[in-house]
C-alpha cells in the first residue's frame, strides 16, 4: 500500500541540484505530489519539501539515493503525524458575485479565509490549511464562479524542537571531518 | 630570505585546467579536439613531457580508455572532449563508469557562456544530460572557478565509492585569465565519502560470523577499490571461510587460493551459487547484490543471516536486507573484524561440500569447455591454453557477451587489478579501448583484450590509436560469426528464432594489416597454442582472430527469474 511521505532535504544552494533530485524520482516512476524549495533557518542551507505517495519499503532507499547526492547535506522522510504542514491557496472571484448575496461572505468567515485584495472587478481570497481544507473552500466557492485558483506546495515543520539538521551541522563542526551516521 | 608571499601567476583558464590536472597527478589523458575545446588543445602543446595526450579515434574510445587506465592503475582516469557530439559520445562510458564505480574526470568543452541556452552550434546541455550517470557534475563559466572545480572533481571521483565526474567548461572561461593558485580539495561539507566505522556494527558482524557453521564470503570490487586486498586476504586466511567473487571482484584474491570457490552469478560457478542458498551466514564484502548475482531476490540466501560490509550507505538494505551491516571502507573495517573472529574454525565438511558441486559442474560443463573432444575450437579452450602461457600474469580486458563470461569463469588471476570488464552496464565495444587505456597505465604488464566478433566491431576504430602509438596490446577476437550471447538466449528462450544475431565480419587480420598491426588467424586446434605463444612473446601489437564454434553456449546458467540454486547445465534437453 502506498502511503504519503513528506521528504525534507537540506542542501547547498547550487544550480542543477534540483534536477539531480527530481531524476531520482523520475527514474523510479514516482510522481512528485508537491515540491517547495526555500532557504532554511540555517543561512546558506536550502530546504526542499517534497510530498510523494510511495510504498513504505521503497521510501528509505529513495531517500538514501537523495542523500547520496554530493550537494545534499541530509535527507529525511516523515509521515504526516510527525509533522505540521500547511499549504496556501488563493481564489479569485468576481466582486459582483460577492456583493450580490451574503453567501460568499459567510463561506469566507466559516473557512477562516481572508480577503487579500478587492477591486471593482475581482476579489482575491486567501486560505491557509491542509489540502483537503483549501479544496473544500474551492468546492464551496465554485458554484459562485472562481476565475482563478492556485495552491502552493506543502511547507512542513517537524514536531522536534530544533531543525533536524542543526545537531548534525554542530557535530560536523565539532568533529571537523568524517561525521558518524548510522 | 624573508617571508615569501605565495607566488600568484596570471594564466589562461586553459593553462589553469592543464596545470590543475598535472597537480592532481594526471599523466596520461585521452581525448578528441573540437571547436569548443580548442583553447585547451592549443595549450596542450605547451605541456608536452608533463601531460601526455592520447588522440583516440572516437570520444567513446577516449572515455573507455580512461576507464581502462583507472581500473588497471587505481588512479583517476581523465578524458577530454568538445561540446555537443563530443560530449554525447562520452555518455556510454560515463554511464559504464558510474555503474562500475570507476573514478573518472571527464572534461567537456562548452559554447561561449552568452550562447548557453540559445541552441548554438554544438551546444548540448551536458550537465543535464550527464546528471543521471555521474557522481557529480558542474559547469564552469568563469576562468577563476577552474582550479577549484578540478580539485573538487578529483576529490569526488576518487574518494568514497568512486565514480565519474563531468566538468563542463565554457570556451570563454578557457580563454579568460585568472590568478592561479592550486589548492587540493579534501573536504566538502555536504559530502561524506566514508563513514567512520562503528564498533558496535563490527561486534555484531563478528558475533554472527563466529556463530556460523556454514558461512560464505561473497566479495566484490570494493576490495580492489579500497586497496584492501591484503586486509581481505588476512581475513580470509584467519577465518578459514570459503570465498566467492562477483564479476568485478575477480583478481582481488588469487584464484588458486584454497578457499576460493569461484564466481557467483548468472554464469558463475555452481558451487558458490548453490551454497549461497545453503549457508547460514552470508558475508557480502564490497559488493552490491546486483541482480545478476542474486537471481530472484526473494529466494536469495533466504535462510542465511546477512553481514554486509559496504562503503556506500545507499547500498545497505537496497536489495538484500542485512542483519549486520558494517558501513565504511573495507580497508578499515576488515582488520577490526579479522581481530574479532575466531581463528581456524573447522569448516572442513562445509568446504568439502563445495567440491561435490564443483565435480558436478566439471563433469557436465567444465571438462568439455576446456578440452573439447572434437569439433571447432571452444572459447573456454582458448582461455585454458592462454592460462598455460600467461601463468595468470596478464591484465585481461574483456568485452561483453559469451567470451566475457567464459573469460571470467576460466581465466587464472595471480595479481589484483587483472580483470577489466564492463559489468553493470554491459557495454559492447568496451574491450579494445579499455585495454588500450590499461596498457598506457600499466606498460609493465601484458594487457590482453578479448572480444567477440560483434563487440570488436563496435570500437575497432581504436586500432588506429593503438597503431599510431605502437602500443603492444594483445588482441584476441573469438569469432563465432554470431552475437553469441543473444543467440544463446534466442536458442534457450525464444524458440531458436535467430533474429539478427548472425553477423558478418571483415577479415580481421587484413584489417590489422591495414593498420600495420601484426595479426594471425587461427582456425585449427593444433595451431592454437603456438599462435597464442607468438602473440604473448611479440614485442608489438598483435591481433589474433580465432574461429570458434558458432553455436557454443555458456553454462552453467541461472536463467533470469530463477533462484541461484536453480541452475541449467545445458545438458538437460539431451
Amino acid at each position: 500500500m502506498k502511503q504519503e511521505y513528506t521528504i525534507t532535504i537540506f542542501s547547498e544552494n547550487s544550480i542543477g541540484l534540483l534536477n539531480r533530485i527530481t531524476i531520482i524520482f523520475t527514474r523510479r516512476k514516482i510522481n512528485i505530489e508537491s515540491l517547495t524549495v526555500s532557504e532554511s533557518a540555517i543561512q546558506g542551507v536550502f530546504k526542499f519539501i517534497i510530498v510523494v505517495d510511495c510504498e513504505p519499503d521503497r521510501i528509505a532507499n529513495l531517500v538514501k539515493q537523495i542523500e547520496k547526492q554530493i550537494e545534499v547535506i541530509r535527507a529525511f522522510y516523515l509521515t504526516s503525524d510527525e509533522i505540521l504542514h500547511q499549504e496556501i491557496a488563493m481564489y479569485k472571484i468576481e466582486t459582483k458575485a460577492l456583493l450580490e448575496t451574503s453567501m460568499i461572505e459567510g463561506i469566507i468567515r466559516r473557512y477562516n479565509a481572508r480577503i487579500l485584495e478587492m477591486t471593482h472587478d475581482y476579489t482575491i481570497i486567501e486560505k491557509t490549511g491542509h489540502k483537503a481544507e483549501t479544496q473544500e473552500l474551492f468546492n464551496q466557492l465554485k458554484p459562485h464562479g472562481v476565475l482563478q485558483f492556485v495552491r502552493s506546495g506543502r511547507v512542513a515543520i517537524t514536531r522536534l524542537r530544533k531543525e533536524l539538521l542543526s545537531d548534525y551541522l554542530e557535530m560536523l563542526e565539532g568533529e571537523h571531518r568524517l561525521p558518524v551516521i548510522a | 630570505m624573508g617571508a615569501q608571499t605565495k607566488k600568484i601567476e596570471h594564466i589562461t583558464g586553459s593553462d589553469a585546467l592543464l596545470q590543475s590536472l598535472i597537480a592532481e597527478g594526471a599523466s596520461t589523458i585521452f581525448g578528441y579536439p573540437g571547436g569548443a575545446i580548442m583553447p585547451v588543445y592549443d595549450k596542450l602543446l605547451d605541456y608536452k613531457g608533463k601531460l601526455k595526450h592520447i588522440l583516440t579515434r572516437h570520444e567513446q574510445g577516449a572515455v573507455h580508455a580512461a576507464q581502462g587506465f583507472a581500473r588497471a592503475t587505481g588512479q583517476v582516469g581523465v578524458c577530454i572532449a568538445t561540446s555537443g557530439p563530443g560530449a554525447t559520445n562520452l555518455i556510454t562510458g560515463i554511464a559504464d563508469a558510474y555503474m562500475d564505480s570507476t573514478p573518472l574526470v571527464c572534461i567537456t568543452g562548452q559554447v561561449f557562456s552568452p550562447l548557453l541556452g540559445t541552441d548554438a552550434f554544438q551546444e548540448t546541455d551536458v550537465v543535464g544530460i550527464t546528471s543521471p550517470v555521474t557522481k557529480y557534475n558542474y559547469q564552469v563559466t568563469k576562468a577563476d572557478e577552474i582550479p577549484a572545480a578540478i580539485a573538487r572533481a578529483f576529490y569526488i571521483a576518487r574518494s568514497g565509492r568512486p565514480g565519474p565526474v563531468v566538468i563542463d567548461i565554457t570556451k570563454d572561461a578557457m580563454i579568460a585569465t585568472l590568478e592561479y593558485n592550486y589548492e587540493p580539495c579534501n573536504y566538502i561539507r555536504s559530502y561524506v565519502p566514508e563513514h567512520k566505522i562503528k564498533r558496535d556494527q563490527i561486534d555484531k558482524a563478528a558475533l554472527l560470523i563466529n556463530s556460523a557453521q556454514k558461512p560464505l564470503i561473497v566479495f566484490g570490487q570494493g576490495i580492489i577499490l579500497g586497496n584492501a586486498e591484503q586486509e581481505f586476504l588476512e581475513f580470509v586466511n584467519k577465518s578459514g571461510i570459503p570465498v566467492a567473487s562477483t564479476l568485478l571482484g575477480l583478481s582481488a584474491i588469487p584464484n588458486n587460493h584454497p578457499q576460493y570457490m569461484g564466481m557467483v552469478g548468472m554464469h558463475g560457478n555452481a558451487a558458490p551459487n548453490i551454497k549461497t542458498n545453503e549457508c547460514d551466514v552470508l558475508i557480502g564484502i564490497g559488493m552490491r547484490f546486483d541482480d545478476r548475482v542474486t537471481g530472484v531476490v526473494s529466494k536469495y540466501a533466504a535462510q542465511a543471516k546477512i553481514v554486509h560490509l559496504e562503503i556506500d550507505k545507499a547500498e545497505i538494505n537496497k536489495i538484500i536486507k542485512s542483519d549486520a551491516p558494517v558501513l565504511g571502507n573495507v580497508k578499515e573495517s576488515l582488520p577490526i573484524l579479522t581481530e574479532l573472529i575466531e581463528e581456524g574454525k573447522d569448516y572442513k565438511a562445509w568446504i568439502d561440500s563445495f567440491q561435490t558441486c564443483y565435480d558436478e559442474e566439471h563433469k557436465r560443463v567444465i571438462k568439455e569447455d576446456l578440452q573439447p573432444a572434437k569439433g571447432k575450437i571452444g572459447m573456454g579452450e582458448v582461455i585454458n591454453v592462454l592460462n598455460s602461457i600467461t601463468k595468470g600474469d596478464a591484465i585481461v580486458v574483456t568485452d561483453v557477451g559469451q567470451h566475457q563470461m567464459i573469460s571470467s569463469r576460466y581465466t587464472d588471476f595471480k595479481k589484483t587489478r587483472s580483470m577489466v570488464t564492463s559489468g553493470g552496464l554491459g557495454t559492447m565495444g568496451f574491450s579494445l579501448p579499455a585495454a588500450m587505456g590499461a596498457k598506457f597505465g600499466r606498460p609493465d604488464r601484458q594487457v590482453i583484450s578479448i572480444s567477440g566478433d560483434g563487440g570488436f566491431q563496435m570500437n575497432l576504430q581504436e586500432l588506429g590509436t593503438i597503431a599510431f602509438n605502437k602500443l603492444p596490446v594483445k588482441i584476441i577476437i573469438l569469432n563465432n560469426n554470431y552475437l553469441g550471447m543473444v543467440r544463446q538466449w534466442q536458442e534457450l528462450f525464444f524458440d531458436e528464432r535467430y533474429s539478427n544475431t548472425p553477423i558478418s565480419s571483415p577479415d580481421f587480420v587484413a584489417l590489422a594489416a591495414a593498420y600495420k598491426i601484426d595479426g594471425e588467424l587461427v582456425t585449427e586446434r593444433e595451431t592454437l597454442k603456438d599462435a597464442l605463444q607468438r602473440m604473448w612473446d611479440s614485442e608489438n601489437t598483435y591481433l589474433l582472430e580465432i574461429k570458434v564454434a558458432p553455436k557454443g553456449n555458456v553454462f552453467p546458467m541461472v536463467p533470469s527469474g530463477a533462484a541461484v540454486d536453480e541452475i541449467l547445465y545445458g545438458d538437460e534437453r539431451k
